[in-house]
């Protein structure tokens, strides 16, 4: 889970900041995607870096998912549920300190999951393109990004990777020995999570949010 | 104070068991928590109800042997064992949940007890050092940084009482056994063993079906020894080193 996950965020960093090129303008935006193809060109073929990063990511998450399937099915065996609870008390359901990003970390790895393969579908060329396909990809994102209920579907997944990265990086550096912290709260690496979680959701939805409330693009 | 207390019964391993309710009244509030437990029993034993079977031993939160969710907390609402818990901490007219620890590893026997040998074959896995018999050497041969010498002691303050694996959403007994490898791990008497003693315990730990930790942290914030989440990592940076020397 760790290992995985460390991948698909160091991806997320350069992805968020690949985005922030939105708002040097559309011939700008666009030159930059297509100069994607052609990382590390001639030394690789075109389109091979892209290719060597596709199958690295979905390789990542292919681990990550089976991992977590693994640990939710032998985690709930290992807690002692009786019937459908654990406990029978309706009092603090909650524990003493779990944090709302750890208690979330399944089902909003759910959420993530269906965003991303959404968000893909929509990569592909002109194949799902909300708000009007064109050959300019620069005008793709406007597009999509001018429809409220694209933006809503990219809040909820963009706040779900913020709580996801929350807790995972903390958890993912625990479990690689790198945690020197007594309790949960008292970490430093806690607060780097949470600055990391802030500013990957935060990179991230700034290109949809100036589209949609500022108007950027059009 | 009066209060009202709804407990897991269950009369053996094979029962279905649930929760049944009783009145417990003029409880004084400098009781512990067991001792309004006894007289509840005594009231039981009196109208010929069978009395609730609990887990106790020395009742001064040293042994380990108490312990029970309240509430839905591992031993209540303070950082302390379930004998040294006093109730005062809670108000008058209160209705108390009780409830045994739950984990696959920690079959109910009755009640509120439950069989916590799993831990012992944990430590019998690894948890221990060998060390030669004959006089006691000189204590100033085998230097030992006051830093280490904290932390483990730390560490062995563990009292084996399974709060950690009660608390943790996943039943899982990380805290535990991270605990004993924190406290070996860091003495120069336990290095010999260190890398078959994390092998080892951690096998034993999976094989008896406890959950594999996800850093939730629940454990440390129950643990009435307070012992520090850090022994986790420091377990995984030992695990991580034996299975890079193909210790495994």
């Amino acid at each position: 889970m760790a290992v995985s996950g460390l991948i698909m965020l160091g991806y997320l960093l350069v992805h968020a900041y690949g985005n922030l090129k939105f708002f040097q303008g559309p011939e700008k935006f666009d030159s930059y995607l297509e100069g994607l193809d052609d990382i590390l060109y001639p030394y690789l073929p075109h389109e091979g870096a892209l290719w060597i990063l596709r199958v690295v990511l979905v390789g990542a998450l292919v681990v990550h998912v089976y991992a977590a399937i693994t640990l939710w099915r032998r985690n709930k065996v290992a807690a002692g549920y009786v019937g459908n609870t654990r406990y029978q008390t309706k009092q603090n359901k909650t524990g003493y300190q779990r944090s709302y990003a750890s208690f979330t970390m399944r089902w909003g790895g759910i959420i993530l999951l269906l965003f991303i393969i959404g968000h893909v579908a929509q990569m592909l060329p002109n194949w799902l393109s909300p708000g009007g396909a064109s050959d300019s990809k620069y005008e793709r994102v406007v597009n999509g990004f001018e429809l409220w209920w694209v933006v809503l579907l990219y809040t909820i997944g963009l706040v779900a990777v913020g709580f996801h990265l929350a807790h995972g990086f903390w958890s993912a550096l625990t479990t690689l020995g790198q945690n020197h912290s007594s309790t949960r709260r008292s970490s430093r690496i806690t607060a780097v999570s949470i600055g990391l979680a802030v500013l990957i959701a935060g990179g991230f939805l700034t290109v949809p949010f100036a589209i949609f409330f500022f108007g950027a693009g059009s | 104070m009066n209060i009202t207390v709804r407990v897991w019964r269950q009369k053996n391993a094979d029962d279905k068991g649930k929760m049944v309710t009783y009145g417990v009244e003029n409880v004084s509030e400098h009781m512990s928590f067991l001792e309004m437990l006894d007289v509840l029993n005594e009231q039981l034993t009196l109208s010929g109800d069978d009395p609730i079977a609990f887990d106790h031993d020395c009742r001064e939160g040293i042994c380990g042997a108490c312990g029970v969710v309240i509430n839905g907390q591992a031993h209540g609402p303070q950082t302390t064992t379930t004998c040294q818990l006093h109730m005062r901490s809670f108000e008058d007219g209160a209705v108390i949940d009780i409830e045994p620890w739950r984990a696959g590893a920690f079959p109910v026997v009755k009640d509120l007890v439950v069989d916590r040998s799993a831990f012992d074959r944990i430590i019998q896995a690894g948890g221990f050092i060998s060390a030669p018999t004959g006089s006691a050497p000189e204590a100033n041969n085998l230097p030992v940084p006051k830093e280490d010498a904290d932390h483990a002691f730390e560490s062995a303050t563990c009292i084996g009482c399974g709060a950690c694996v009660a608390a943790c959403p996943n039943g899982s007994g990380m805290l535990f056994t991270a605990a004993k490898i924190t406290h070996l791990g860091l003495l120069p008497q336990g290095q010999p063993e260190r890398d078959s003693r994390v092998i080892g315990m951690i096998e034993q730990h999976d094989h008896e079906g406890f959950g594999g930790c996800t850093n939730i942290g629940e454990c440390t914030a129950s643990c009435p020894k307070g012992i520090p989440l850090d022994t986790i990592s420091r377990l995984n940076r030992d695990l991580l080193g034996a299975l890079a020397k193909g210790k495994a």
